[in-house]
């Protein structure tokens, strides 16, 4: 009897194990990626499930463009996330990761565009930097009279004596996100590319002379999202912060923007494409799971959809620049056709 | 004491012993003061960090219970909402046609655009309203057209109809409205407007915008489209399913686990290699249950990412030495008369275990239990780990739908780009928090005095 009993109790946990793990046919679309797309990915999931009853409303976490898409392309199941949203296009390496694991349809949907800006607090000086300043105040060593000598600048002024009397802290994101990718690029890059013994060099060392960076704790590397570099500034009042244009917009009260190379960042500048620091920012969806996790198709598509994205957009409202109409209607095409990204 | 040294040498013939303690006297008197004294400062300083910390909680989250909400005459206005009657389910109709039938309904219903019911009401309260069109809507938070919507879709005979309804204003009005912004910016620093800030303080004084009770608060889950709207229900269920399975999990196997190893397990080298592994374990690192949770449960399993079942069983992991230990204790602490005068009368190790010493026991498992529950509760840095820190916009109905639990829900808030908004509401959450735990401790401190038995 008592056995009977323990039998029974046994046969329904293994029964009820087996229900869980054969509930893997899921229903609700999970995104994760890029804290700069985070907004607005988080606001489109809201809104495609207020306008479609039928389906879920999608999840959707964080962990940055590096952590999102090694998350993305760990393989294909229920288990595994459908969209993987990034501030930067997708690694070589990372594609070839994705393949080797079974993810082979990536699909590259661009959503529109984001400037990254430099800020400071707004009792700081106001500061008009050229990307050659930054790179000055953050490198290793740096070029003098021909010869490399280790970085002597601890204040701004220092370097240009257009800026501000402010000791030199900076406050940058971390390598897992995709904003730094673009902001070495657009800024670090092109500002050490201004100096002729840079071009002397060869062209595979210049990388890694331009990107290493001064280690006496002038230059802070921070791994969270933007509020953590506002708190640095606020701890500092000295600190300069790298943010997304769309965060400062929420933050005027507290920091202020600098412009780079002359030009304020605003939306209209980023679309005239006269600001320099400005990226793409982009999600990935896994074309296996199209018609297996409900709606993923409906969500990209009402994404990158006029009405979510477009001018005037719940999107455009939270920062983000629009695509335009030729950019869109390609964009569309994309997801339609399910064209995924090749192996280069 | 100085009248004590200074009236020493007066008395007469002292032994040498006593010499020795009226010179040591002094000495020791003046440690024990210093103790007293370092001993009371400690307990000053951490009641003072502790009132720091509740004053600059409560002073910033109190005030987040109360919203701006703006009283507006909604018009359901029959030329704007043209929809066709809601499908009702037909004898002999199929559940799955009638449920198509009905998602086209709703479909259609969505397609309306109650922000124009919206701003039309907007437009009858606010001055000059009819040269700033584009702003009137910045008065009204975005997601109020979907409760409009829903209104509908529950109960069409209110087109045609006009109610007076209380509406969250955005975000930015709340804010500028209680201060968290500098109301002395210039207009560039400023979220809003100038026209949007003269609308608001002008129907603020008149009462149509008042500081009222924030149901949206409790009732609504996370929102970022409509940050005003923005609630803890998804992450209150979340954390209510987690509690649940804790309990169900870790207390029944806690205490099983614990009774057998006190009072069956014979003492050798094994039962010894057990107590200090299950010490080990109460002492490791909660985040290193979620890298497991991570890989067991969702990598082998198959469970669901972000799913409160997940985070309920990697809780109760974490829980379960605590609830050993603490049983265990309890046990030891019953007076060893009570099982040799059972065993004496004859009963059997079982019957006395369970008739005797468990039932004088079980205000100690109550009490341990509910602290682990608790410690549970509170507990964030392993859900970070399986997925429980994603943004989910709903309510969970089962433990296996995606949400998030209330102190990953005030670290997402945390992180909220729109900080003068969402630093009021993670206080507002962290107070929620802290008033859960201090009743589930206060359940705990009932249960032991109404339970306690003293020998």
């Amino acid at each position: 009897m008592k056995l009977n009993q323990l039998t029974k109790v046994a046969l329904t946990a293994a029964a009820l194990t087996l229900a869980f793990s054969a509930q893997a046919a899921r229903d609700t679309i999970q995104v994760a990626g890029s804290s700069t797309v985070l907004p607005f990915s988080s606001i489109a999931a809201e809104e495609f499930g207020n306008n479609f009853a039928q389906f879920r409303t999608p999840v959707v976490g964080s962990g940055g463009s590096g952590g999102g898409l090694r998350q993305f392309c760990q393989g294909v199941g229920a288990n595994t996330i459908d969209v993987a949203n990034s501030s930067r296009p997708i690694r070589p390496n990372e594609l070839a990761n994705c393949h080797q694991n079974g993810v082979n349809q990536v699909i590259e949907v661009k959503i529109g565009y984001d400037g990254i800006v430099f800020a400071s607090r707004i009792d700081a000086g106001d500061f008009h930097l050229k990307p050659e300043h930054v790179f000055l105040a953050q490198a290793a060593q740096v070029p003098q009279n021909g010869r490399m000598v280790a970085n002597p600048y601890t204040r701004w002024n220092q370097i240009d004596s257009s800026l501000p009397n402010q000791e030199i802290i900076l406050a940058i994101p971390g390598s897992n996100h995709g904003t730094r990718e673009v902001y070495e690029e657009n800024v670090i890059l092109a500002g050490c590319n201004t100096f002729t013994e840079v071009q002397a060099m060869e062209r595979s060392e210049r990388n890694n002379f331009c990107l290493a960076m001064r280690t006496d704790g002038r230059i802070i590397e921070i791994a969270g999202d933007y509020t953590e570099t506002l708190a640095r500034l606020q701890a500092q009042r000295d600190a300069i912060g790298v943010f997304g244009l769309s965060f400062y917009e929420s933050n005027r009260d507290r920091i202020k923007v600098a412009t780079v190379s002359g030009v304020v960042p605003t939306i209209d500048n980023i679309i005239a494409g006269t600001y320099p620091v400005s990226r793409p920012l982009f999600f990935y969806v896994k074309g296996e799971h199209i018609g297996v996790i409900p709606g993923l198709q409906e969500f990209a598509e009402f994404f990158v959809s006029e009405g979510n994205a477009g001018f005037g957009s719940p999107l455009e409202e939270a920062g983000l620049i629009p695509l335009a109409d030729n950019e869109r209607a390609e964009v569309v095409q994309t997801i339609r056709s399910r064209t995924a990204l090749k192996a280069q | 004491m100085t009248t004590l040294t200074e009236k020493a040498p007066a008395q007469p013939a002292k032994s040498a012993v006593q010499q020795k303690v009226a010179a040591s006297l002094a000495r020791r008197h003046r440690q024990e003061t210093l103790f007293r004294f370092t001993g009371l400062t400690a307990v000053m300083i951490s009641l003072a960090l502790v009132a720091l910390l509740f004053i600059n909680i409560f002073s910033k989250g109190l005030p987040a219970f109360w919203q701006a909400s703006i009283t507006l005459d909604i018009h359901f206005d029959p030329a704007i909402l043209q929809i066709s009657d809601k499908p009702v389910q037909q004898r002999g109709e199929s559940d799955n046609a009638f449920r198509e039938r009905d998602l086209a309904w709703r479909s259609e219903v969505g397609m309306i655009n109650f922000n124009r019911i919206i701003s039309d009401a907007l437009m009858q309260v606010l001055p000059d309203a009819d040269q700033h069109r584009r702003q009137v809507l910045r008065m009204v938070t975005s997601g109020e057209r979907f409760a409009l919507r829903d209104m509908v879709i529950d109960d069409p005979s209110i087109i045609g109809q006009t109610r007076r309804l209380n509406l969250l204003t955005d975000a930015n009005v709340d804010v500028w409205l209680k201060g968290n912004i500098d109301r002395s910016l210039p207009d560039h620093q400023q979220q809003l407007s100038p026209i949007v800030r003269q609308w608001a303080d002008e129907l603020y004084a008149s009462g149509v915008i008042q500081n009222r009770f924030s149901f949206a608060l409790f009732m609504n889950p996370d929102s970022r489209s409509s940050l005003a709207s923005a609630g803890l229900a998804g992450a209150f269920m979340g954390s209510l399913f987690m509690m649940l399975i804790v309990m169900l999990l870790a207390v029944p196997m806690g205490v099983a686990a614990a009774i057998y190893l006190e009072e069956f397990a014979p003492r050798n080298k094994i039962t010894d290699l057990v107590e200090v592994n299950i010490n080990n374990l109460a002492a490791v690192p909660s985040i290193v249950f979620g890298l497991l949770g991570a890989s067991v449960f969702i990598g082998w399993f198959n469970l669901p990412m972000s799913a409160p079942v997940v985070g309920g069983l990697v809780l109760s992991l974490m829980t379960l030495p605590t609830v050993i230990i603490a049983t265990r204790s309890t046990l030891k602490a019953i007076p060893p008369s009570i099982r040799q005068a059972a065993l004496g009368l004859g009963a059997s190790k079982m019957q006395t275990i369970f008739h005797h010493v468990l039932p004088l026991a079980i205000p100690g498992i109550l009490t341990a239990s509910i602290l682990g529950v608790a410690q549970a509760l509170g507990e964030a840095a392993p859900l970070l780990l399986i997925g429980m820190k994603s943004f989910v916009a709903s309510v969970p109905a089962t433990p296996f739908e995606q949400s998030t639990a209330l102190p990953v829900q005030i670290f997402l808030w945390q992180g909220n780009e729109l900080r003068n908004f969402f630093e009021a509401r993670t206080s507002a959450a962290i107070i929620v928090l802290l008033t859960m735990m201090i009743s589930l401790n206060g359940l705990a401190i009932w249960l032991r005095k109404k339970f306690e038995r003293r020998w």
